[in-house]
């Protein structure tokens, strides 16, 4: 399989751009929190749940997809949200809990919303996995070639509306594609304690449906099985179920004093980044150093100019929180 | 034995007496296990009872609370952990229609004798569905009881006293106050039984109710509105919102003829409308003012930088004290 040079780039880029942007709240989140952690200290209160090591399940499918595409995302949703192509600045302001964030900064980092790219996220678990198969039928019934994606946690896989959606997804042939990413951990609890299969792809079969599994966190392998599972639903043959295995480096929050495993996984872990294994591919085609350099200057810009733009904006009057409630009045 | 303790240090004795206690009684829950809970009132449990007795489970709701049900009808006592009280939402239906029905469907021959712990309300810079004060759906349901302990020691001997009830207790747990101050707290098991609210200040000109995290900011308006006006306001801990102890209700009204109800709950439907019923059934000609709810908007909880502004405040409560005794 032959992967367009634009895409190689976008997904290379992007990454990057994920990565700094993560690492850039790690520093960000810890502003004012310690030295005795407090979560409702500091520019960004509250929790925080990062994506660092997660870019290939993200960018490995949304450079498939079109604007008008759905993508529902749970409560780890900054790499989902920078693939869909959700705006940096005001995603940062949202954030950051300020009026120019995408929800006026009443949403925060765990509940962003993007008409624009027709993105969206939660903390529930699954619960955004019908909303997504939502979207797909009514591209369907609208005679719309767009296709949904949602994207869960491995620890998702066992919630009832996990297996609900699935069935109706396969009862009505959906445009619908879930992306399970396997961080290997529902926060502390390993994947082989809550869940009885090995992998969650074997699930497919019970709903009739392709299943497919990407081991080692490898973009280029989800680049391939997304595409096939993207075609096939704008084609309205029905939905497909992904599992990719990634990488959590960080822990499930900011904060995470992570009890749960050994100290040693992380590096382990970090040795195989899927970055720097796919800027090495990018070298092997004969990609220039000083272009890749490029690449992450821009990307390390859109996050600068993101941050400064959050940091710069007001917060929301009080009663701000009054409005929105219903459509047309305050309560 | 007695030392000073937090109310999570509080609830997890109560956790680990009872399991030494009751061979029946089992912990499940999200992260209960070697995480301790993401609040880490279970802390070292698993350690010392064994993964047969602390279980990690599934994200799974529902599955949850559902096994808790066939447990508690089959000789088990189980202690359910829900992580937020939001997260309990796609477990609703196991709660609503088989746990606080059993009984009654099958006419008194099964009961349900489990335990439904989950962190509740805001004040932490948790987001929605991690601050939510939906107490009223439970208490609305026939059949659950419903508990909010507002200090350690309550907190342990309500625990026990839950874990020992027959049916099915809902037990919130606010997470405001869970860190927030320490006092003494017996070891050894003792109990503080459901249903019995606690005069926490004795006073003469105006009774406040209130449950949870507001019972310490009533406290507090109540010491600031005395210094400045001299009114000598009753704080009353509800401690068990289903069922309610009305006699100390109505009580407490008939001395002072004034109230007040503070709770972080969305106004409309909340537990201040049920408390202000009660008060009209059985002491309104004792009343020389309305009775006011100083509580929540009806919004969902907002975000950090207004979460200040919805939960009621002492400076509100102070205000509804004044617009009720100027009446």
């Amino acid at each position: 399989m032959s992967i367009p040079f634009e895409h190689l780039q976008w997904m290379y880029e992007t990454m990057v751009k994920i990565r700094t942007y993560e690492e850039r709240l790690v520093e960000a989140y810890a502003e004012g929190k310690y030295p005795v952690f407090n979560i409702g200290a500091g520019p960004v209160p509250g929790e925080m749940h990062l994506a660092a090591g997660q870019e290939p399940a993200a960018v490995g499918i949304c450079v498939h997809l079109k604007p008008e595409d759905t993508v529902t995302a749970p409560h780890r949703p900054h790499h989902h949200a920078i693939a869909k192509g959700v705006d940096l600045r005001r995603m940062t302001a949202e954030i950051y809990g300020k009026a120019t964030g995408l929800g006026k900064g009443k949403g925060g980092h765990m509940h962003l919303f993007d008409p624009a790219t027709k993105f969206s996220c939660g903390g529930i678990i699954a619960a955004g996995m019908p909303h997504a198969a939502g979207a797909a039928l009514a591209s369907k019934m609208r005679g719309k070639d767009w296709v949904a994606v949602a994207f869960i946690g491995e620890g998702a896989a066992n919630q009832g509306a996990f297996h609900e959606t699935l069935n109706l997804a396969a009862l009505w042939k959906l445009p619908l594609v879930v992306v399970i990413e396997d961080n290997r951990y529902g926060i502390s609890v390993p994947k082989a304690l809550s869940t009885a299969v090995e992998r969650n792809d074997a699930r497919a079969a019970a709903y009739g449906i392709p299943g497919y599994y990407v081991a080692d966190n490898d973009v280029l392998e989800m680049y391939r099985v997304s595409r096939e599972a993207v075609e096939r639903a704008r084609r309205g043959e029905g939905p497909s179920l992904i599992e990719i295995e990634t990488y959590r480096y960080l822990g499930h929050f900011q904060g995470d004093p992570e009890v749960y495993r050994a100290k040693e996984e992380v590096p382990g872990l970090r040795e195989k980044d899927p970055i720097r294994r796919l800027r090495e591919h990018l070298l092997a085609q004969g990609v220039a150093e000083q272009d890749m350099a490029a690449w992450e200057a821009r990307a390390k810009a859109a996050v600068d100019e993101a941050f400064a733009f959050a940091r710069d904006s007001e917060y929301p009057a009080p009663e701000a929180a009054l409005e929105d409630v219903f459509a047309a009045s305050e309560v | 034995m007695s030392r000073e303790l937090t109310m999570l240090q509080a609830i997890q004795e109560a956790l680990d007496l009872k399991l030494a206690d009751d061979e029946r009684v089992v912990l499940l829950g999200e992260d209960i296990g070697v995480n301790g809970g993401v609040f880490r009132a279970t802390d070292g449990l698993l350690a010392k009872y064994g993964e047969k007795r602390v279980i990690d489970t599934p994200l799974a709701e529902s599955g949850i609370i559902g096994t808790a049900i066939g447990m508690a009808l089959n000789g088990m006592v189980p202690v359910a952990e829900i992580q937020f009280l939001a997260f309990i939402f796609p477990g609703l239906e196991q709660l609503l229609s088989h746990a606080a029905r059993m009984r009654h469907r099958t006419r008194g021959q099964f009961g349900v004798p489990m335990v439904i712990r989950t962190p509740y309300g805001a004040g932490i810079r948790g987001p929605e569905l991690h601050s939510e004060s939906v107490e009223a759906f439970f208490a609305h349901t026939p059949g659950l009881k419903v508990v909010v302990p507002s200090s350690p020691y309550d907190a342990k001997g309500l625990l026990i006293s839950a874990i020992e009830d027959p049916d099915p207790v809902v037990f919130l747990e606010p997470t405001r106050i869970y860190r927030a101050f320490r006092e003494e707290v017996p070891g050894g098991l003792y109990r503080v039984p459901l249903g019995q609210a606690k005069v926490v200040r004795e006073g003469e000109d105006l009774s406040i109710f209130a449950w949870g995290s507001m019972l310490r900011t009533a406290l507090r308006a109540a010491e600031q509105i005395e210094q400045e006006r001299g009114w000598r306001c009753e704080v009353i801990d509800l401690r068990t919102l289903y069922p309610l102890d009305r006699e100390t209700i109505i009580t407490s009204v008939q001395k002072t003829g004034r109230a007040l109800v503070v709770h972080e709950a969305h106004k409309t439907a909340g537990l201040g409308a049920e408390i202000i019923s009660l008060i009209n059934d059985e002491a309104l000609l004792y009343l020389r003012a309305p009775v006011k709810r100083i509580a929540g908007f009806d919004v969902p909880v907002p975000m950090f930088s207004v979460e200040d502004d919805y939960l009621p405040t002492e400076a509100r409560i102070r205000q509804g004290i004044e617009e009720t005794i100027l009446f």
